[in-house]
């Protein structure tokens, strides 16, 4: 048993409850959410199809002419399972009206705009829907920073962000999601053959096991060093971590007044509900 | 002592003192008609928990209308519930109030406020300073609220002062899910520690926890009361709102007492000499 196996009839439980309490107390009853075909999002479309009702549960595909036909054959896999209602969406002209003219060819900057893109359409559909977007980032992927800033990482509500990919996995076969999905190589698949493992240059499995220790159990360097960790490893990591906060947390504002929002202007979001 | 205590384990909407009463005077109304004596709400009941900037604008006097309600039908049932007290000179403290005979009779002003990990409460509220005793017409109760029964000061202080029932109103929240426990592991610990608390003090334990979700904050509920042997009489699981009764007597607490004879063999003025030693020693050490 590895020390970040979780029970995830628990877990399951507690997440159900989290979607339908937070989406009611903002007075919603509808979800949507972005399928990719990868675990995470077939993850919380399941979750949000439990807490809600799958005819509640809007799952949107959206593949651009370059995705790996296999993302979006798994992403209807995960819908059709489920039973939740279906949109597809191809982005392609989206993205390519401002790429192509603006010849944008680095590929972290043309994956961006593909995330930018389909965080567009999830927010205007979800006007049309009446529901309230579901994240799938997971903590794994929100220390490292491995996500796009408003694009997959934009949500009103995120089931997974406390889990780590090792606590995912267990969660997807506790939910009985395909094989398939459960089975491949993670991919952002934002580039043909890109894996999340090749562009990190490391394993989520050792990631996992790394950060678990970082983040939840406080080892210093020292102490993740004499665990076994490899050094350089460790400091590549920590460093990510430090990186990215930026996009954890909301913009900075510059002080002025006596009561500033989110420094002396404190409330939650759930203030009023 | 004699008396059917109910414990509410309810869900507060945050801010909204108005409906949360509402739901208090609902359910101690209903109790009271079901022959309870006592009903017990969790720690701040009428506010929610993680008021921040609101636990300002959410204070009351004691006198406010507000309790007033609780008041009036504390003729019918004694009540404790919690809110934001706003004292005579300003101070805002995280209050239980206990309500009997249509009028409040005790207010406990939480000592330990937490302020660490994701608690910030000496941020915006005053401290307490005392562990005072409840006459109750139902019997001698002492008030912990939630941290403050992590600390063996005020657990001690109603024990050494002959507490029937310690009240444990809490907004603990629902944490660690590993494979390694059953369940959430704080609902764990709260249970081993109001196990042992039950069994070191020989008296009636009653925890009341909330439930629902705060900014995706779960609080673990699991309230329960456990009877001076340690063995619970009563609990609420999971993590719906809901309620349940436990009936505390005299009797059973002569007979935890009688065959284990703690108080009666319990020294407190040796305690009193090491907290005087403690005092004239200083906390820290000198920097040398």
């Amino acid at each position: 048993m590895s020390r970040l196996d979780i029970q995830p009839e628990l877990v399951c439980d507690l997440l159900v409850r989290f979607l339908r309490e937070e989406l009611h107390s903002a007075g919603f009853s509808r979800a949507i959410v972005g399928l990719s075909g990868g675990v995470d999002s077939a993850v919380s479309a399941s979750l949000s199809a439990r807490a809600l009702g799958a005819e509640n549960t809007l799952s949107v595909l959206m593949p651009y002419r370059t995705s790996n036909p296999e993302s979006e054959a798994h992403a209807k896999l995960v819908a059709e399972g489920l039973g939740t209602p279906t949109r597809r969406i191809d982005i392609s002209k989206m993205v390519d009206g401002y790429v192509e003219p603006e010849v944008v060819n680095d590929e972290t900057r043309r994956g961006n705009v593909m995330a930018r893109c389909r965080m567009t359409v999830l927010y205007d559909l979800s006007v049309d829907w009446g529901g309230l977007v579901v994240g799938t980032s997971n903590k794994t992927e929100m220390l490292l920073g491995y996500s796009t800033q408003w694009g997959d990482a934009a949500h009103a509500v995120n089931p997974l962000g406390d889990l780590y990919k090792h606590q995912v996995y267990q969660l997807a076969r506790y939910l009985e999601l395909p094989p398939e999905v459960i089975d491949k190589a993670p991919s952002a698949d934002l580039v043909a053959g890109q894996t999340d493992e090749a562009d990190l240059g490391f394993t989520y499995a050792e990631a996992d096991e790394l950060l678990y220790r970082m983040v939840d159990e406080r080892f210093d360097a020292e102490e993740l060093v004499a665990e076994g960790f490899d050094r350089e490893f460790v400091r590549k990591v920590a460093q990510r971590v430090v990186r990215n906060q930026y996009k954890r947390i909301p913009p900075v504002i510059a002080k002025l007044s006596r009561r500033t929002i989110n420094q002396d202007f404190r409330y939650l979001r759930d203030w009023g509900k | 002592m004699d008396c059917r205590v109910t414990l509410a384990q309810t869900n507060p909407v945050l801010g909204d003192v108005r409906s949360n009463l509402t739901e208090h005077l609902e359910i101690a109304s209903d109790v009271a008609k079901e022959g309870s004596d006592v009903v017990l709400f969790p720690e701040l009941s009428l506010t929610g928990y993680f008021l921040k900037d609101m636990a300002l604008e959410l204070a009351l006097p004691t006198s406010a209308p507000a309790l007033g309600g609780l008041a009036r039908l504390s003729r019918d049932i004694s009540i404790g519930a919690g809110f934001v007290e706003r004292s005579r000179e300003g101070r805002i403290y995280n209050a239980y109030g206990f309500f009997e005979n249509g009028e409040l009779v005790a207010v406990h002003r939480k000592v330990h406020l937490v302020s660490y990990g994701m608690f910030e409460e000496s941020r915006d509220l005053a401290a307490g300073e005392r562990f005072r005793q409840i006459e109750s017409r139902h019997g001698r109760f002492g008030v912990l609220l939630c941290e403050d029964f992590w600390h063996l000061g005020g657990l001690y202080a109603h024990f050494v002062n002959d507490c029937d029932a310690i009240l444990v109103p809490s907004c603990a929240p629902a944490r660690g899910a590993e494979a390694s426990v059953t369940g959430f592991s704080s609902a764990r610990t709260w249970e081993s520690m109001l196990d042992a608390a039950a069994l070191f003090t020989q008296t009636f334990i009653v925890y009341v926890d909330r439930v629902g979700f705060e900014d995706g904050v779960a609080f673990a509920g699991g309230s329960r009361v456990v009877d001076p042997f340690g063995v619970e009489i009563a609990k609420i699981d999971g993590l719906d709102p809901g309620r349940t009764e436990a009936r505390l007597t005299t009797s059973a607490l002569h007979r935890a007492r009688g065959v284990t004879p703690l108080r009666r063999d319990e020294k407190p003025w040796v305690l009193a000499g090491e907290l005087e030693r403690h005092r004239a020693r200083g906390d820290a050490e000198e920097v040398s």
